[in-house]
């Protein structure tokens, strides 16, 4: 479980991030939803450290990660795994080199079972012809695949995923979001994704944190979602045609 | 205001390149891959470039010691100076700033803007000493060899051209190459060399490394990096010009 305490975040004299107070827990895929701009991606790189909080702190399991220094920093973050927006994998590399290269750095396994641990997570996301490809070889699902191969590699406790089906057609994009969700059942990872695909919030939303404008503005599961009587969140739901046939009646 | 922020920040951004990389192996293999890209890959352009210049400078000097008072081995003496001196160190490195520079900047920044390097700082891999430090080594090393083979070729060029044009005798050229010869110069070059490809290296990274933005961005740094390792070159060749030559 990873809990959020009063967090403040601001660039220059903006402050980006308001106050913002929530839990996201064990086992279960915790969304963050929120408009273009209101502060999901700044949100998640101070959860896993990228960025410093003004105030507030941040703690993994009981471990308040704010107050650490540097080499306990190290010890949360060889448990933290991330999938970027943008796949971010090292594009000099090949796709096993990728997944290879956290166990490289921080594994104490032989040559042999770093490469059985790589080719085990390459599988696992289902890439299976594609080791000795480039990234630039691959298409953009199959380099999400690579990515989130790569993020399990060191068996992490805890999951990041920056708008994992951005860019993906709609069916690509519910692949990976399901590949995900094993994962995150399979190795029991708290698993915290953003996302403004509303696709994977009514399929996937275990605990659904809304953010509006910087602030927490909603929490709740996918059953309470559509339903919501929240006045900002019913126009970031209901903005398409589409979505509004869905809309309760009453 | 913004000059001494970069400075500080390029100071800071050196601290943190000069750590201990966390997989020794693995650093060696990177340091033999950027002596492929930064050296290597140069000899060609270097070689190219010094070849002409010999045979150019040899002209030129040619053309102003018409006089015959003026002894024959001057030439080769004055071309050999030239080069030990001022091209070969110099001239090579602010050519070696473009190519080395562009290439740095522009990898490292795309790194940036791709996340990349975030990727790396999650794993909890220092990413200015991973990305940098290979580089900056790899500088060191071959610059000194790049260096030695443009003195090489520039004075065989100006040897050739010398004697294919009947500029002067084979002879008096290789008396001017041996007169008050002072290996001191030789090491002297290699010392500003070295030091230049610190400054091309580790300038062009900090450029890349703080890339913010797209694709635009990433070509302004690699412009940036480019210019300012090119500016660092001038000022301070006339210190070290200075410091080591009188
Ligand atoms: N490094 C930074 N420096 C200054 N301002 C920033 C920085 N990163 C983000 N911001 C600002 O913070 C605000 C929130 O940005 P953020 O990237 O978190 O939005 P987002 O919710 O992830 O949007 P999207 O869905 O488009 O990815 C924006 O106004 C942005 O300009
Ligand atoms: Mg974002």
């Amino acid at each position: 479980m990873i809990e959020v305490k009063q967090l403040n975040k601001s660039f220059e004299d903006k402050q980006v991030l308001f106050d913002i107070n929530l839990q996201f827990e064990q086992g279960k895929q915790n969304l963050i939803i929120g408009q273009s701009g209101s502060g999901k991606t700044v949100l998640l790189k101070c959860l896993v450290g990228l960025f410093t909080p003004d105030s507030g702190s941040i703690i993994f399991d009981g471990r308040n990660f704010t107050a650490m220094g540097l080499k306990e920093k190290k010890s949360i973050r060889a448990e933290i795994g991330m999938l970027f927006q943008g796949s971010a994998l090292f594009d000099s590399m090949t796709v096993l080199d990728n997944v290879m290269f956290p166990l490289l750095m921080f594994s104490t396994l032989s040559k042999a079972e770093q490469i059985d641990r790589a080719n085990f997570c390459i599988e696992r996301v289902g890439l299976n012809d594609a080791h000795r490809k480039l990234p630039s070889e691959i298409s953009g699902g199959m380099q999400k695949r690579a990515a989130i191969a790569r993020a399990i590699a060191l068996n992490p406790k805890y999951l990041f995923c920056d708008e994992p089906n951005s860019g993906l057609d709609p069916k690509t994009g519910v692949l990976i979001d399901h590949l995900i969700e094993e994962i995150t059942y399979e190795f029991q990872i708290t698993t915290i994704i953003n996302t403004h695909d509303m696709n994977s919030v009514l399929e996937h939303g275990d605990n659904i944190n809304f953010i509006y404008k910087g602030n927490l503005w909603w929490q709740g599961n996918k059953d309470e979602f559509l339903s919501t009587q929240n006045q900002e969140l019913q126009e970031f739901i209901y903005a398409t045609e589409v979505l509004k046939r869905l809309k309760p009646k009453g | 205001m913004e000059l001494f922020y970069n400075i500080g920040r390029y100071i800071l951004l050196m601290r943190q390149s000069f750590q201990r990389p966390l997989n020794h192996r693995y650093f060696v293999r990177q340091v033999l891959n950027e002596i492929e890209a930064i050296g290597i890959s140069s000899l060609g352009i270097v070689s190219i470039i010094s070849v002409f210049i010999g045979a150019v400078l040899v002209i030129q000097a040619g053309y102003q010691m018409q006089n015959p008072l003026i002894p024959g081995y001057t030439l080769g003496y004055g071309v050999r100076e030239s080069i030990i001196l001022e091209f070969a160190p110099t001239i090579v490195s602010l050519i070696l700033a473009g190519k080395i520079g562009s290439s740095i900047a522009s990898q490292i920044g795309t790194m940036r803007v791709t996340e990349q390097i975030d990727a790396l700082d999650i794993m909890g891999v220092n990413s200015a000493s991973f990305l940098i430090l290979p580089k900056i080594v790899a500088g060191l090393i071959s610059f000194p060899f790049i260096v030695v083979i443009s003195m090489l070729i520039g004075i065989s060029g100006g040897y050739t051209s010398a004697v294919l044009w009947e500029i002067s005798s084979s002879n008096d050229f290789i008396t001017g190459l041996n007169y008050w010869f002072i290996p001191y110069e030789i090491l002297y070059a290699i010392i500003k060399a070295t030091f230049f490809s610190f400054l091309i290296v580790s300038i062009s990274a900090y450029y890349g490394y703080y890339t913010k933005g797209g694709a635009n961005d990433v070509g302004r740094s690699s412009t940036k990096g480019v210019v300012f390792a090119s500016v660092a070159i001038l000022l301070s060749n006339l210190v070290l010009t200075k410091l080591l030559l009188s």
